[in-house]
């Protein structure tokens, strides 16, 4: 890469950070337990908006996976989200009201938090909807994961979105609060994904699945990113460009192997297409606060006008990590 | 009385757990050394000292500051193994061990198995020409060159020196009588041994050399106890596991199991937080028979198929995390399969022709303008794989290899011609799992007999006619590792079943059953005439080889019961 690119790259980062910093006036604390963060704390990052039926589920799915705190945005929830947040104890709590869409789709408040706490500590950036696997995840907790890449001298861990979808129309079943999202939405596509190198951030561009399958089939280019690097050992330089597709410094999307090898990768599985799912996305569609103007959300209102169903013969039942590796979602690498 | 093994262990963090061990040792007599690292807080040693107090045969040796490749590893094992020989007198067999190491068979089968073998030091001790797992490539040099600069620290200033060194040839002379010998750093010598090598007279001499060599830890020991041992198995009695950044793999919970079926002594290194991998080893033996030899096999499989995963990995998967550059792919698809180019129109209904003939999958044009004609017209395949055109034309070779990839253990064998996309060519002519079988020229037949102004036929024959010669020019290149066949139509046609026949028996070489029943050739009545018309037109078909002008060409005799084979 050139040096004049190098430095364009560099000088992004530090508009992308000074961004951040702008947009911290925009995040009102509710409640703050940061002061108590031990050093080797994990902390999971996250931005929501009225997902209070969800949040029990997510909270425990990840205590149980070992993370040791949450960072959390509420973008002007209005469901009772933030009442409950704010009464746990290892969830700290900022609230804001402005547009989602004007901190590039909460990237801006993320970096902003990570700037402040996540220095030096290990941090995993999802959605509500997005659970981490991770190979040996169930047996081994994330802390083994953590030391492993650091004893590795790695900075960060790929895993690609996985779209979990149910058999039927999306809305058939309804979601129960506490209930596991995946004992309703099980199925997913194994092998329809599509992967090309994106050549300024050097990460690799993953879409496919079920939405581009039946949503984008006739504009693939527009169809989701499902490439993400969620978990990052933070430094105070870093950042996040886009959602968290991608990193600056460009090293830290450097997460795949080129020479025919298979480095460790994880999965996100994404329990988006679970009801209340037509609720979301009439919500969605009224707020425009998605990217490129919400064309994911209009697209997903067409395919609920239809059928509503993304099932078909040959899609794959969810059972565990394992089956993931051997399709090939995923891999162990050299970690045994 | 103390029993007759004594532990040297080198601590730097999780002293929690080194404690644990300690206290297991000695528990059954063991006198234990801890060496701390001098960069751990002075804090957490000091509750580890007051953890120990108890126990008498504990102690703990000078602190060095310890870093990885350099002196200071082998002035601390000194240091304490001098300690534990001073102050234990009983102790025959001296062990070293990490802080992270952990006792996966009681104590006392140990002893028994050393006091079998009392005169036997354990070390890995292999001459430098022999070893293969040298990181970074240094060998033989590790003992000539010298190493002021850190390597974890100052990579770049490490790597010129050890360049420049080369470039002028400077080299250390290595000690008289010393043979270099490298291995693993966990050993278990005799007090005759150690001793030896401890109370040398050249001791000065050995040190000041070793100083400066590269990772002296997995060398010194191993190569001073060449001079005293009268008995040497070069083994390590401590199971452990060297992943391709030569960091020793770890083991987790999960591992239970495994480490209890290998029998080994002692295994580094465990996670710290593997509760039940702790739980479980340091628990009191429970009566039983002694076991077996140590036998590691097991584990030792399952780590080198890591490293595998991790150099090589699965041939012809695309993924997050394994996307090679194009040639380092260690197979560019998973498996092999067939491409009949032209054949389709050649012969009505081939495809189905031909999954009769062969126990595979035979789709249609997988690469058609419209759509992915898959087998039996299916909208969706494999790993939901859309017949989408667009979404496939979106990004062809990826959905070339899903198809493949999804369909691991089953042949795919497609039908191909100058009207479909051709985004892939140069990817199969460089797969070698491809099989490609082109009778040239044969896009004609539909042309001739359809219904379009002849015009338009003719800007459409000039057309694949270009697209084919590009595609055929690809397959006789150099670079092509694909299985490439081609005919000229003409050629083909004088006796097909002989080409059919070689191709099928490549796809499956034990059915070995010659074609009883060919497929039928389209009726060609007038093709003659319509190449003549084209070439009247000032268009100069060439792919098709020599037709007669006016002859229509004679399909072979129905009535042959078995086809003319050459075997």
């Amino acid at each position: 890469m050139r040096l004049w690119e190098r430095y364009r790259l560099r000088l992004r980062r530090k508009r992308l950070r000074f961004r951040a910093f702008r947009k911290r006036r925009e995040l009102s604390p509710v409640a703050d337990h940061t002061g108590t963060l031990r050093r080797d704390a994990i902390l999971l990052v996250t931005v929501l908006r009225n997902e209070r039926i969800r949040l029990p589920f997510f909270l425990r799915y990840y205590r149980d996976l070992g993370i040791s705190h949450f960072l959390v945005v509420d973008n002007g929830s209005d469901d009772g989200s933030r009442e409950y947040l704010a009464a746990q104890a290892d969830v700290s709590l900022w609230t804001t009201r402005a547009s989602y869409r004007g901190s590039r789709y909460g990237a801006d408040w993320m970096n902003w938090l990570l700037m402040r706490h996540g220095r030096g500590h290990w941090i995993l950036a999802v959605d509500v909807d997005e659970f981490f696997i991770y190979p040996f995840s169930d047996s081994r907790p994330i802390r083994a994961l953590t030391d492993w890449l650091d004893t590795s001298a790695r900075r960060s861990f790929p895993a690609m979105v996985v779209d979990m979808y149910p058999k039927g129309p999306i809305d058939a079943e309804p979601y129960r609060e506490g209930a596991n999202p995946f004992e309703i939405a099980n199925w997913f596509d194994s092998g329809n994904y599509m992967i090309s190198r994106n050549p300024t951030f050097g990460n690799l561009w993953i879409q496919g699945g079920p939405r581009a399958r039946t949503m984008f089939a006739d504009r693939p280019r527009e169809a989701p990113s499902l490439n993400k690097i969620p978990l990052v050992k933070w430094n105070w330089s870093y950042c996040f460009v886009s959602s968290t597709h991608m990193l600056l410094p460009r090293g830290l999307n450097l997460v795949y192997d080129e020479l025919g090898g298979e480095r460790a990768s994880g999965c996100l599985l994404h329990a988006k297409f679970l009801s209340p799912f037509t609720a979301k996305v009439a919500e969605e569609l009224e707020r425009r606060e998605h990217f490129a103007q919400s064309r994911e959300y209009i697209a997903y209102a067409e395919t609920l006008r239809e059928s509503g169903d993304l099932w078909c013969k040959w899609s794959e039942k969810y059972i565990n990590w394992r089956q993931l590796e051997i399709l090939g979602l995923m891999s162990k690498g050299n970690w045994a | 009385m103390t029993a007759p093994l004594g532990f040297v262990m080198l601590c730097h963090t999780a002293l929690h757990r080194a404690a644990e061990v300690a206290r297991f040792w000695a528990a059954t007599g063991c006198p234990v050394v801890i060496h701390v690292d001098r960069r751990t807080g002075a804090a957490e040693y000091r509750r580890l000292v007051e953890d120990m107090a108890d126990v008498d045969i504990v102690s703990f040796s000078r602190r060095y500051a310890c870093e990885w490749g350099t002196w200071s590893l082998v002035a601390a094992t000194q240091a304490a193994a001098t300690q534990l020989l001073a102050r234990h007198p009983d102790v025959r067999h001296v062990y070293l061990a990490s802080g992270a190491c952990l006792p996966l068979r009681p104590v006392e089968e140990l002893i028994d198995y050393l006091d079998a073998r009392p005169q036997t030091d354990f070390i890995e001790s292999v001459t430098t020409a022999d070893v293969t797992w040298t990181v970074g490539g240094l060998a033989e040099e590790r003992f000539t060159l010298s190493f002021p600069f850190s390597w974890r620290k100052h990579r770049r200033l490490f790597d010129f020196y050890v360049g420049a060194q080369r470039r002028i040839g400077l080299r250390r002379t290595i000690p008289k009588g010393l043979v270099p010998h490298l291995g693993s750093q966990w050993w278990c010598l005799t007090r005759r041994t150690l001793s030896a090598i401890l109370e040398d007279p050249d001791r000065a001499e050995h040190d000041a050399y070793f100083r400066r060599v590269w990772i002296p830890d997995e060398s010194y020991f191993q190569t001073l106890a060449r001079l005293y041992s009268t008995r040497i198995e070069s083994r390590s009695l401590t199971l452990a596991k060297f992943d391709v950044q030569g960091k020793p793999h770890t083991f987790y919970d999960d591992h239970l199991q495994l480490l209890r079926r290998s029998d080994c002594f002692v295994a580094r290194k465990a996670w710290p937080q593997a509760n039940r991998l702790y739980r479980t080893f340091l628990a009191p033996p429970t009566p039983g028979g002694t076991r077996a030899e140590p036998n590691p096999g097991k584990i030792d499989r399952l780590f080198a198929k890591a490293v595998e995963r991790r150099t090589r990995g699965r041939a012809g998967l695309y993924m997050q995390s394994r996307f090679p550059l194009q040639d380092h792919e260690n197979g560019k698809t998973s498996a092999p399969y067939s491409v009949f180019h032209g054949f389709s129109d050649l012969f009505e209904n081939f495809d189905i022709w031909l999954s009769k003939s062969v126990g595979s999958r035979v789709h249609g044009h997988l690469f058609a303008p419209g759509r992915a004609e898959f087998a039996g017209g299916e909208t969706v395949f494999n790993g939901a794989l859309s017949d989408c055109a667009a979404l496939r034309d979106y990004n062809p070779r990826a959905f070339l290899t899903n198809l493949i990839w999804n369909t691991r253990g089953e042949r795919q064998c497609f039908q191909f011609s100058p009207r479909d996309n051709q985004d892939c060519n140069w990817f199969m002519a460089t797969d070698p799992n491809a099989q490609i079988s082109v009778v040239s020229g044969s896009w004609a037949v539909p042309l001739s007999r359809a219904n379009l102004n002849f015009s338009d036929i003719r800007r459409e024959a000039a057309r694949l006619q270009r697209i084919e010669t590009e595609h055929l020019k690809i397959l006789r290149t150099m670079y092509v590792k694909a299985r490439v066949r081609i005919w000229t139509m003409a050629e083909f046609i004088e006796n097909p079943m002989e080409p059919l026949q070689a191709i099928l028996d490549e796809i499956s070489p034990r059915s070995a059953r010659p074609l009883t029943e060919a497929p039928k050739l389209v009726d060609l009545t007038g093709f003659g005439q319509f190449l003549q018309n084209l070439k009247n037109q000032g268009m100069m078909p060439t792919l098709m080889g020599d037709f007669a002008v006016t002859d229509e060409p004679q399909p072979p005799a129905r009535d042959r019961g078995r086809p003319y084979l050459v075997r």
